[in-house]
């Protein structure tokens, strides 16, 4: 980690998709063990805008740095600085020919290196961590949605990250299951983990976030702690979202 | 009414139990047409164990049978090799790897199947092994005398037809083999290239972990029939006088004039095998498919 605790700063990065500016010059800074909560429309970005930190997306302009390492284009650099990035997506994107151990275990042993005994020990680990440490030898199908969530957080935790990106874990569930993978993530947040979050549930961001950024259109609108956001905020533009979901 | 009296034929009819139901659902199920296959193949299995010269056909076909197997075979794993790098080819971000790919794909595509095995066996062999002359010509120069020997002293005569003929099935099926690589690759949802990239898996350890697996695995029923369908055209390469049953039964019917013995026989044996492959094809499907729920 560098000195001044910045574990993710984004300097002026833009990315067009041909025409398209999805992202329209935006910087930001993530500290150690703090959580940020992006909220905003659909297609303002915030997806594009998670991506370029693990370069799953290139920037079109500007830097990321992770960790005091800038995220360059160089393809053999890329996957030890992403193997210190876990994320976790909106349809979970478990790998469904392999078990729930086999997909926590996998990356750990062909990326990290570790010997089959000691993945297994880890996922196991962490399995029992998110609460499901007895669906270590089923098959993600025969999992419900919530439950897959949260084998694809143990399989993110496993690999030992430094920072935990979320994309809208909670969009593709069903009411009943939100909660069991909120408090998941509520229970990071609390252990000081990294986190970088798209999400829009606003309770999830009150009891967890440091910082909340509204985005619209590519660019950051505003930022604050989540009491300013929500309860006075500034911009016209968040104050309309912020009414449209609160409803 | 008289409407009434001239329908008399039209008595309300029993309710339709739902026993009744699922039978009639059953009979208009049941593939009535594999049994009239295997009446054929019976009525004709009967005509080649009673006739003297049906049988003494039967016995001389047969004998092409093992080069009919060993050339599909081969030719079917080799060209399964091709397919799948020609695939990963089609769908790669390296220019050179997607064009080349391509190219060979349409190549393939747009000629017929009997000029290309005249073509790859009578032109493309010659033309490799000329090469493979030159090339180790010029390793000689270089001083790898151990290396250039067997090159050099390789000649085109030295070429079996057997051999061109698998490789020219091989490069033909490689190209249909490839599409259906390429479409069992695509078929994959982009999250799982994605899920694994994020956790800082290369493109390799991606494609070999997590996308061939389950590539492979939608595709096989594809490759079964493409398996079927290459026993059959292995038949061309009697073309190149190359002795599988298709050529066996030539000579045969050539030396005795006995055309319907020959040939009913010949399509009786291909028949019996894609039958039995495609019932297999089959039968792995729905195990593959119950097993998926
Ligand atoms: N791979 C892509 N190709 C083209 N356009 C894209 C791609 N990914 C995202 N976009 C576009 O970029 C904009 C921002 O998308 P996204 O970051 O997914 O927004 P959000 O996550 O906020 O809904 C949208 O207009 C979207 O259609
Ligand atoms: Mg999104």
């Amino acid at each position: 980690m560098n000195d001044d605790g910045e574990m993710i700063v984004m300097r002026n990065v833009w990315k067009e998709f041909g025409t398209l500016q999805a992202l329209r010059g935006v910087s930001l800074t993530v500290r150690q063990g703090t959580v940020l909560v992006i909220i905003g429309p659909s297609g303002s970005g915030k997806s594009t805008l998670l991506r370029c930190i693990n370069r799953l997306e290139a920037p079109t302009h500007g830097e990321v740095w992770v960790d005091g390492q800038p995220v360059v284009a160089d393809e053999r650099k890329l996957p030890p600085l992403r193997a210190e990035i876990g994320m976790v997506f909106q349809h979970f994107n478990l790998y469904p020919h392999l078990s729930v151990l086999q997909n926590v275990t996998l990356a750990q042993q062909i990326v990290r290196k570790r010997s089959r005994q000691e993945a297994e020990r880890i996922a196991l680990e962490q399995l029992e961590r998110v609460g499901i440490g007895d669906k270590a030898y089923n098959y993600p199908r025969q999992l419900s949605g919530g439950q897959q969530q949260r084998v694809a957080i143990a399989r993110a935790l496993a690999m030992n990250p430094k920072i935990m990106l979320f994309d809208e874990p909670t969009s593709a569930l069903d009411p009943e299951m939100i909660k069991e993978v909120l408090d998941v993530m509520l229970m990071l947040a609390r252990e000081g983990t990294t986190m970088v979050v798209v999400t829009h549930e606003m309770n999830f961001a009150r009891a967890a976030a440091d910082e909340v950024i509204f985005m619209d259109e590519g660019q950051i609108i505003e930022q604050g702690p989540p009491e300013q956001i929500f309860s006075s905020p500034r911009h016209e533009r968040t104050q309309k979202f912020l009414s449209q979901i609160m409803v | 009414m008289a409407y009434e009296d001239s329908y008399p034929a039209i008595r309300p009819i029993a309710p339709v139990t739902p026993r009744t139901a699922r039978l009639l659902e059953r009979l208009n199920r049941f593939p009535w047409w594999v049994i009239a296959v295997v009446l054929i193949a019976l009525i004709t299995a009967r005509t080649i164990y009673l006739s003297e010269t049906y049988l003494e056909a039967f016995r001389f076909i047969v004998a092409g049978l093992s080069v009919t197997m060993m050339t599909t075979l081969t030719a079917f794993l080799i060209a399964l090799v091709i397919g799948l790098v020609t695939g990963m080819g089609r769908i790669s971000q390296n220019i050179l790897g997607r064009n080349i790919a391509t190219l060979y794909v349409e190549l393939i595509r747009g000629i017929p199947m009997l000029v290309l095995i005249f073509f790859i066996a009578l032109v493309g062999v010659p033309t490799v092994v000329q090469l493979l002359n030159s090339f180790g010509h010029w390793l000689n120069a270089l001083g790898f005398y151990s290396i250039a020997q067997p090159l050099v002293l390789l000649e085109n005569k030295g070429v079996p037809m057997n051999v061109r003929a698998i490789i020219a099935l091989a490069v033909t099926y490689g190209a249909f083999l490839a599409e259906v690589f390429r479409a069992g690759i695509q078929s994959i949802d982009r999250g799982q290239m994605e899920a694994a990239r994020s956790q800082g898996m290369t493109y390799w350890q991606a494609m070999r972990y997590i996308i061939l697996p389950q590539a492979i695995r939608n595709v096989l029923p594809a490759l079964g029939n493409d398996f079927v369908s290459m026993l059959k055209d292995s038949s061309l390469v009697s073309v190149l006088a190359v002795r599988d049953i298709t050529q066996v039964a030539r000579l045969y019917a050539g030396q005795t004039f006995r055309y319907p013995e020959a040939y009913a026989t010949l399509s009786v044996i291909y028949l019996s095998m894609t039958m039995l492959l495609s019932m297999l094809v089959k039968v792995l499907e729905r195990r593959y498919h119950s097993h998926e729920r």
